[in-house]
């Protein structure tokens, strides 16, 4: 699936700049996008080295399997998959936890450490499993508490009240992301 | 906000020294294990921003929204944020960009300028999500996370229309 996105989007964006003589501007963009994903990377390496190396002694003392047993009963329900002791569930809901505080750059790490693990279980390799979706389906929804971006942005374009839209971004995002699991759910069953 | 992370820090460490195990070892582990991921996502990152810019680049995007704005007129979905709606799902920091013309040209506190907040807010960049979280440990096959990631999208951008309405007019 992510092959023909990648291809599509290429192949679309390279024919349709040659049809519009504006293939100078996807020359420049082939050659310098690759700067913005080093940044990107950059930004993300020493999050990620900060938070598996917390977790690795969470993990060695055996805090983290502690969590997972307790937070099983809390999120246990929307991954019928998983056992009750699954460290899996440790990152899973630290993930959620981060997302919701608005410590989406935290979040990240946690969500690949959480796909890590799941992957281990996983009997059809390159495949996506349950858990996994689901995981995915709680990340794109965007959970969050305080849109902290969002809240900078209206203040730097003068709002009047910045924060008003923090209560019903939080209706907004919990419903779509309920709206999410659903279909999850029900999609589970259906996919054959 | 500014305690949370120091705190958990403070109790995971405190946790290992009472435990006694070898906390520096476990976590220049930990760091080791950091740097292997990023540069196993490198190559995804990479990939994935190289055709999203490519496809923004071509503004083939600009010439879609002409065809769909008589379907989502019909819905009197309001033509100024379909941009926005369409960009959300692909490119974080593209629709950053567009909420942000928005908020110029039309006002932060108009009606347009709050629905475009909650768009923002309320969603995440779907395809960049999916694509570095399952590349990240090598799965191909996705099933039907992609359709139900962007039919959420689409439930927030809907939603945030009508709770915008509902809640300050």
């Amino acid at each position: 699936m992510i092959q023909y996105i990648f291809g599509l989007f290429l192949i679309i964006g390279i024919l349709f700049s040659l049809f519009t003589a504006n293939i100078g501007a996807i020359n420049t963009c082939l050659l310098e996008t690759g700067q913005v994903a080093l940044e990107m990377v950059f930004h993300l390496l020493p999050l990620l080295c900060l938070w598996l190396g917390v977790m690795k002694i969470a993990e060695d003392s055996g805090l983290l399997q502690k969590m997972a047993r307790g937070l099983s009963r809390l999120i246990g329900p929307i991954f019928p998959e998983l056992d009750k002791d699954d460290i899996s569930l440790s990152y899973i809901a630290s993930n959620i936890m981060m997302n919701i505080l608005g410590l989406g750059n935290a979040a990240t790490p946690f969500g690949l450490k959480a796909m890590e693990e799941l992957n281990r279980h996983n009997l059809i390799k390159k495949t996506a499993t349950r858990s996994m979706i689901t995981l995915l389906v709680i990340n794109t929804a965007s959970v969050t508490l305080i849109p902290t971006t969002v809240i900078s942005m209206r203040t730097y374009y003068g709002s009047t009240s910045p924060t008003e839209i923090v209560v019903p971004c939080m209706v907004a995002t919990f419903l779509s992301c309920a709206f999410g699991l659903i279909l999850d759910r029900i999609f589970a069953y259906l996919w054959k | 906000m500014n305690f949370i992370i120091p705190l958990i820090v403070l109790l995971i460490v405190f946790y290992g020294f009472f435990k006694r195990i070898d906390i520096y070892d476990s976590f220049i582990a930990g760091v080791k294990e950091g740097l292997e991921m990023t540069l196993k996502i490198f190559p995804t990152i990479f990939a994935l921003n190289l055709a999203v810019q490519v496809l923004l680049k071509s503004h083939i995007l600009d010439y879609g929204m002409a065809f769909l704005k008589v379907p989502f007129a019909f819905f009197s979905f309001p033509k100024e944020l379909l941009p926005l709606a369409i960009m959300r799902p692909i490119s974080g920091s593209s629709s950053l960009i567009l909420m942000s013309d928005v908020f110029k040209n039309y006002g932060v506190d108009s009606y347009l300028g709050r629905v475009a907040s909650l768009m923002q807010g309320s969603t995440d960049t779907t395809i960049y999500i999916i694509g570095l979280y399952f590349s990240s440990v090598g799965i191909r096959k996705i099933k039907y996370s992609l359709i139900v990631g962007l039919l959420a999208d689409l439930m927030a951008i809907l939603l945030s229309l009508f709770i915008v309405s509902y809640w300050f007019y």
